[in-house]
């Protein structure tokens, strides 16, 4: 309910300075010159054309919607370019999930702060469990445990932000660094979910994790690397080192709590012991696949820090 | 420096290079000639119907798989990716 309140009050402050660069131009002497009035009525001398310029400027639907043909040739465009935008948001849902994507961002501050809490301290979480609703899981502001897309997004940027600044200060600093870096990032994190598919898909685990979950849990690593890098800023080294294993660890832990209900039968879930081959691959797989974070975290900063 | 240019190779061109190259890889792998000298032919893939097809039948299934979908766009890829390097080195 808020949400589209705050929207719509963002829509109408961005509308104002809008309008008022529009009059300031009509109300300028080169207005006459941006707006021309070229329907053909208007070939009168100069200063008429300057007297009639902020009129025409001022309005400029005017002498167009005048005009029968033009009129025809506006309403076609308008129908035409209405055809286009569905037909662009037809086939764009067909190979991104736009509404998908939307649960994915649904979220407000006091989920975001809750779960950057989890992610470096999630020892005192009992209930890891994601919340249903008829069916389908629970939207991520309702459930802190429900994976979002929102935190890894914006801490991909921010880690490439606070990359290109620790080179800065390695005097190392270039503007196509910066795309490197993302680049790269961008492709680690894209094998690494490959390698997750690929090994979910091996040892067939009935589980109803989708790729942008699987790219979701593997974008929460970014925030104990930004973590670890500022840390490392600011006081050195070995604040580094101790804040970058503090980080591992938690996200060691949180994957491991995460994953667990998910990927592993019921019985191994709750914590007995189950026996059977099958159960072992999927403990050996939700452990390779948590372990596999602080490797990528270390490989991903260190050389940041010199 | 030399460490931190092998890190810094990676881009999404290269990303998609290693794509196709893999994808060559595991199209190449012929049944008869080849893997039915390891014991990983067509019959000794689809074993049992039960719930679990155990890793090998798995990565049979994918071996094959890939070889019967991504065989004609791998056809276009490559010889695209043949004209663009004798075109641009």
């Amino acid at each position: 309910m808020d949400y589209t309140a705050t929207q719509s009050g963002f829509r109408q402050r961005k509308l104002q300075p809008n309008m008022r660069l529009r009059t300031s131009l009509v109300d300028g002497s080169e207005g006459s010159q941006l707006f021309e009035d070229t329907s053909g009525a208007a070939s009168g001398p100069q200063t008429g054309n300057q007297q009639a310029g902020p009129q025409a400027a001022g309005f400029p639907g005017q002498s167009i919607l005048s005009d029968p043909m033009s009129n025809l040739a506006m309403a076609y465009g308008s129908s035409l370019a209405s055809q286009g935008r569905e037909m662009v948001d037809k086939n764009l849902d067909r190979f991104i999930p736009i509404s998908k994507l939307k649960y994915y961002f649904a979220v407000d501050t006091v989920y975001v702060g809750k779960k950057l809490g989890l992610l470096v301290f999630p020892y005192m979480h009992e209930n890891w469990e994601v919340s249903y609703q008829q069916d389908t899981p629970v939207a991520p502001r309702f459930d802190v445990n429900a994976p979002d897309l929102y935190i890894p997004a914006m801490g991909f940027i921010t880690y490439i932000l606070v990359a290109g600044l620790a080179l800065g200060t390695q005097n190392k600093f270039s503007p196509e660094l910066l795309g490197v870096q993302a680049s790269s990032a961008f492709v680690w994190l894209i094998m690494e979910v490959l390698a997750v598919l690929l090994s979910l898909y091996l040892v067939t685990v009935n589980t109803d994790l989708t790729t942008i979950d699987l790219l979701a849990f593997s974008g929460y690593k970014y925030v104990g690397m930004i973590v670890g890098v500022v840390a490392g800023l600011l006081f050195g080294r070995p604040a580094y080192y101790l804040s970058l294993l503090w980080c591992c660890v938690a996200i060691f832990v949180f994957m491991i709590r995460t994953l667990r209900l998910k990927l592993l039968s019921e019985a191994a879930a709750e914590g007995r012991l189950v026996r059977g081959a099958k159960n072992q691959l999927r403990m050996y797989l939700t452990m390779s696949i948590a372990a596999a974070q602080p490797i990528f975290m270390y490989w991903l900063t260190y050389h940041l820090i010199r | 420096m030399e460490l931190k240019s092998f890190y810094m190779a990676f881009t999404l061109y290269s990303l998609i290079q290693t794509a196709i190259l893999c994808t060559n890889a595991i199209a190449v792998l012929h049944e008869e000639r080849f893997l039915s000298k390891f014991g990983w032919g067509v019959d000794h893939g689809v074993g049992g119907f039960g719930d679990d097809p155990g890793i090998k039948a798995q990565i049979l299934t994918l071996i094959r798989s890939v070889r019967t979908v991504m065989r004609v766009p791998l056809i276009i890829v490559n010889s695209a990716c043949i004209v663009l390097l004798l075109l641009f080195g």
